[in-house]
């Protein structure tokens, strides 16, 4: 047999012959970059940043995983909103004025607000850099969306969080199964010749899909539980009341903690070790609680050279970004008033070209492999 | 291995019991099939197994259920998930995870199965079930079959002592039903597992079994296969035409009956099943050459039919074959691609609301998507209003299809078989000409399926043109007269039902099957015969 005729499926996992990823590196890269994203605003740098992105998700996209395009149709109306409310709403500083719209002046008790009237380059401009750097922070979740699925991350959680991530897995699929249903039922009521549109043909049409998605989610949790879903541990009643009182312990300091990092009152020093308790103890009670949990896990993504490559390489590129930005921070947050043509800097490029690499040097997906 | 005690159970004070002192015994290694009628609580009985009956459903629940020893009085069912697997109606609704690999592991995980083990489970699983092509395959992608033989996988990857199945072929076509059945004796011979299986369609599984459990009113009984089918309320046609000619020890499967049917092949030599040739009515619909697709997936292609008035014509073909396709041009849900459909003189596509009724009538896979009302009074008052027919006349037609069916009753609450004929009776209500319906026996017992098909048989007489999209080669042996088999989207078979089923074993109904070469489709047709031979 030559190699060309073993079927993709038969490689998939096989360290040697290609394989996925493990999702948590690819989550890690897509963050690390939305942070470098969110740092800057310079176009030309947050363009080039989406586009690697499309670059990565192409090359290195799951079977199935046909979100990214989602994700950038939802960037663009981002971009676009942001543009028109900064055009209306956005005031009147600068000095190259495009156009003049009609405007209403809100009375004082709505803030005085004026909108309309002249349309200004420096305000929109704004506007744009803003939405667009809101843009690629979004597309960096929608690139791990399609890199990996929140399932597959699932596997690599805490098994005392398991059960949690499940429940949340399942609501996340629950919404696109009930557009389904809508529809089935849609065109069912047509069988009958009833209405298919309007707020009655809508109102006809939720009973059926309310009651077929509660009889599936019943379905659905007896066949988990008859699978040993939920299983309870070895864990004796003393171990359990302790995780529990560590689990209450984390919640109250971290409460306390967070509300002193953000209430200035609070001394600094005892809001930040509250925090860092809070985090202590919570992750103690995972450690307990998992290590009673008698669950394994099925062929687990393992964490290789590929998996420290793709965290690097979204990590260098936050790196090369912010000494960029320390070195030039005209540059990476290019003035608009006046308005001048963005340039790049080198390091910038840099940057890109790190992230970039994710797409090249980690593993190849099965399906590559000759 | 499992045991019964006095078990009775209903859900709620003041309904009627389901079960009713049960005591049951079922040793290990057997393989018992539960036969009853619809409603008669085979789910309940197999539920109760695992504990999902009472710990899911709640209810009274009186005696008590041992499995491997544990009472699952106080065992919920995923303290039993090692000792039970349990396989769900619709196997898609109990999936959990994305892929076929994915899915067989988890009750493992669950479990906790040392990793090593887990994935040698896996890949003998994979092998036992014939999964090891599509093991990375998204599950939503996977055929019927395929994905009752991952289910079923799933259940036993873990290797449970028991495994209990309900209605495991009930949407499945002939061919993969014998694929999952094969695939289920397999592991009850090599792995020595306890299997207890519901089915209504008995002449798929009662050779397979070791064991018959018949539910009734009364109570249960069990024994052999052989001694039990002589008298069960349900039976199939193998078991009903021994029963005719007297055979015993009853036979189970073709190949025993083909022995004993030696001397009654001689007596009817020369005479065979009595078919009206396809009448030449009005014309209700035709295809030309009709081309359809669901983006850029062809499901059809080049389909030439025609359907005249009085007519019954079966669409056959394995699970996506292009069967519901065909169903939905007639009825005007999709347009072809290329081609033309009409219907009545008419394009059913561009017809609306009541007036598309009045032409072509459907009945959808799913018969609950058309109800929306609380009761099945307000549900027929609801159809005479849409149909603009006088009151009362969605109601009487439901009274001839399924006479039992209470006008308070909660629609959801009525059973599969009176769920489809509510969804006929307000169909007919329009009176259409042209009548479709698909897969309307999933989950009906054979009383129901053959009151069905005297129905759609004088829907028939009455010159309605009736089309049935059906793995149900025992109804389309009853009903119809002429067939259409699909492959791939395309006709690969059509013309009289005597000549199309009887030339293919896949499709061929078990009577024609032992009563060959001479062409027999039902016992009703080889009763009548033999009436006539002894009057001559």
């Amino acid at each position: 047999m030559t190699a060309t005729a073993i079927a993709p499926d038969t490689i998939v996992g096989t360290a040697r012959l290609g394989r996925w990823t493990h999702p948590g590196a690819w989550w890690l890269w897509s963050l690390l970059l939305a942070v470098t994203a969110s740092r800057t605003t310079n176009p030309l740098f947050l363009i080039l940043l989406i586009c690697v992105l499309a670059l990565v998700v192409h090359r290195r996209e799951r079977p199935g995983g046909r979100t990214f395009t989602f994700f950038l149709r939802i960037a663009a109306v981002i971009v676009v909103i942001r543009v028109l409310a900064q055009m209306l709403l956005g005031g009147a500083w600068g000095d190259t004025v495009i156009a003049t719209l009609p405007s209403i002046t809100l009375p004082v008790w709505a803030a005085g607000l004026r909108l309309g009237g002249p349309v200004v380059l420096e305000v929109i401009l704004a506007g744009f850099y803003d939405g667009l750097r809101l843009a690629a922070i979004i597309l960096c979740i929608g690139a791990a969306n399609a890199l990996a699925s929140p399932r597959r991350l699932l596997k690599s959680l805490p098994s005392a969080l398991y059960e949690f991530g499940v429940s949340i897995v399942i609501a996340l699929t629950f919404a696109p199964q009930l557009v389904h249903d809508i529809e089935r039922v849609r065109t069912s009521r047509r069988l009958r010749g009833r209405a298919t549109r309007g707020p009655r043909a809508f109102a006809g049409a939720a009973l059926p899909v309310l009651h077929s998605a509660l009889d599936q989610s019943i379905e659905l949790a007896a066949a988990m539980d008859a699978r040993g879903y939920g299983r309870m541990g070895t864990a004796q009643a003393r171990e359990r009341r302790f995780v529990v009182a560590l689990i209450g312990v984390a919640v109250i300091a971290g409460a306390i903690g967070l509300f002193g990092l953000m209430a200035a009152q609070v001394p600094a020093v005892l809001s930040w070790s509250l925090a860092a308790g809070a985090l202590i103890a919570a992750a103690g009670a995972l450690v307990l609680a998992s290590r009673h949990r008698n669950r394994t896990v099925y062929r687990p993504d393992p964490w290789g050279r590929s998996e420290w490559i793709v965290v690097a390489s979204g990590a260098l590129a936050l790196v090369i970004s912010v000494l960029t930005t320390t070195l030039s921070p005209l540059a990476m947050n290019p003035p608009t008033d006046p308005p001048t043509w963005p340039s790049l800097p080198i390091g910038a490029l840099l940057a890109l070209v790190s992230a970039g690499c994710a797409g090249y040097l980690s593993t190849s997906r099965p399906e590559e492999m000759p | 291995m499992i045991e019964f005690d006095d078990v009775s159970f209903r859900y709620d004070a003041g309904t009627p019991w389901i079960l009713r002192d049960v005591c049951l015994r079922i040793p290990e290694g057997e393989f018992t099939l539960v036969v009853g009628t619809t409603g008669s609580g085979k789910s309940t009985l197999l539920r109760a197994i695992n504990g999902l009956v009472p710990h899911f459903t709640g209810g009274d629940f009186l005696g008590d259920v041992r499995v491997h020893g544990r009472s699952t009085r106080i065992t919920p069912p995923r303290e039993l998930a090692d000792v039970v697997g349990y396989v769900p109606q619709d196997p898609m609704s109990g999936f959990v995870t994305d892929t076929v690999e994915e899915e067989l592991a988890y009750a493992m995980e669950s479990l906790g199965v040392a990793p090593a083990t887990m994935r040698r489970r896996v890949e003998e699983t994979l092998d036992l079930l014939g999964l090891d092509e599509v093991r990375a395959r998204p599950l939503v992608a996977l055929s019927g079959g395929q994905r009752q033989r991952v289910a079923i996988g799933a259940a036993m990857a873990s290797h449970p002592r028991v495994l209990i199945l309900d209605e495991p072929t009930s949407a499945l076509d002939p061919g993969a039903a014998e694929e999952v059945l094969a695939s289920l004796q397999r592991i009850v011979h090599d792995l020595g597992v306890t299997a207890v299986i519901a089915e209504h369609r008995l002449e798929r599984v009662v050779q397979y079994v070791d064991r018959v459990l018949i539910i009734e009113p009364g109570g249960v009984r069990e024994g052999i296969p052989q001694v039990m089918m002589t008298d069960a309320p349900i039976a199939p046609p193998v078991v009903e035409l021994g029963r005719l000619a007297g055979w015993n020890p009853l036979p189970l499967t073709i190949r025993d009956a083909r022995r004993e049917a030696e001397p009654l092949r001689r007596i009817l030599v020369g005479r065979s099943s009595q078919r009206p040739h396809p009448p030449v009515g009005v014309r209700r619909a035709t295809m030309d050459s009709v081309d359809a697709a669901y983006g850029r997936t062809p499901a059809l292609r080049g389909v030439d039919i025609e359907v005249r008035g009085g007519q019954v014509l079966a669409v056959m073909g394995r699970n996506g074959a292009g069967k519901s396709t065909l169903l939905s041009l007639l009825a005007g849900m999709i347009t072809p691609t290329t081609g033309h459909v009409q219907v009545d003189g008419v394009d059913p596509s561009r017809l609306e609301g009541p007036e598309l009724v009045r032409h072509v009538g459907l009945v959808p896979q799913n018969p609950t998507d058309l109800l929306e009302c609380a009761t099945v009074a307000d549900e027929c008052r609801l159809s005479d209003r849409d149909a603009r027919v006088l009151a009362g006349t969605t109601r009487a037609l439901l009274a001839l299809l399924a006479p039992d069916v209470r006008d308070d009753t909660h629609p959801r609450d009525l059973s599969a078989g009176q769920q489809v004929s509510l969804v006929l009776a307000i169909i007919l209500a329009s009176r259409p000409p042209l009548v479709v319906l698909d897969e309307p026996t999933r989950g009906l017992d054979y009383p129901t399926k053959s009151r069905l098909a005297e129905h759609l048989r004088d829907l028939a007489s009455q010159g309605h043109a009736v089309v049935i999209a059906t793995h149900d080669v025992e109804l389309v042996a009853e009903v119809a007269d002429t067939v259409l088999i699909l492959a791939d989207g395309e006709v690969v078979a059509h013309g009289p039902t005597s000549e199309v089923v009887t030339s293919s074993p896949m499709f061929a109904p078990q009577v024609t099957k032992i009563m060959s070469p001479g062409i027999w489709l039902t016992v009703a047709d080889v009763e009548s015969a033999l009436a006539e031979e002894r009057r001559a």
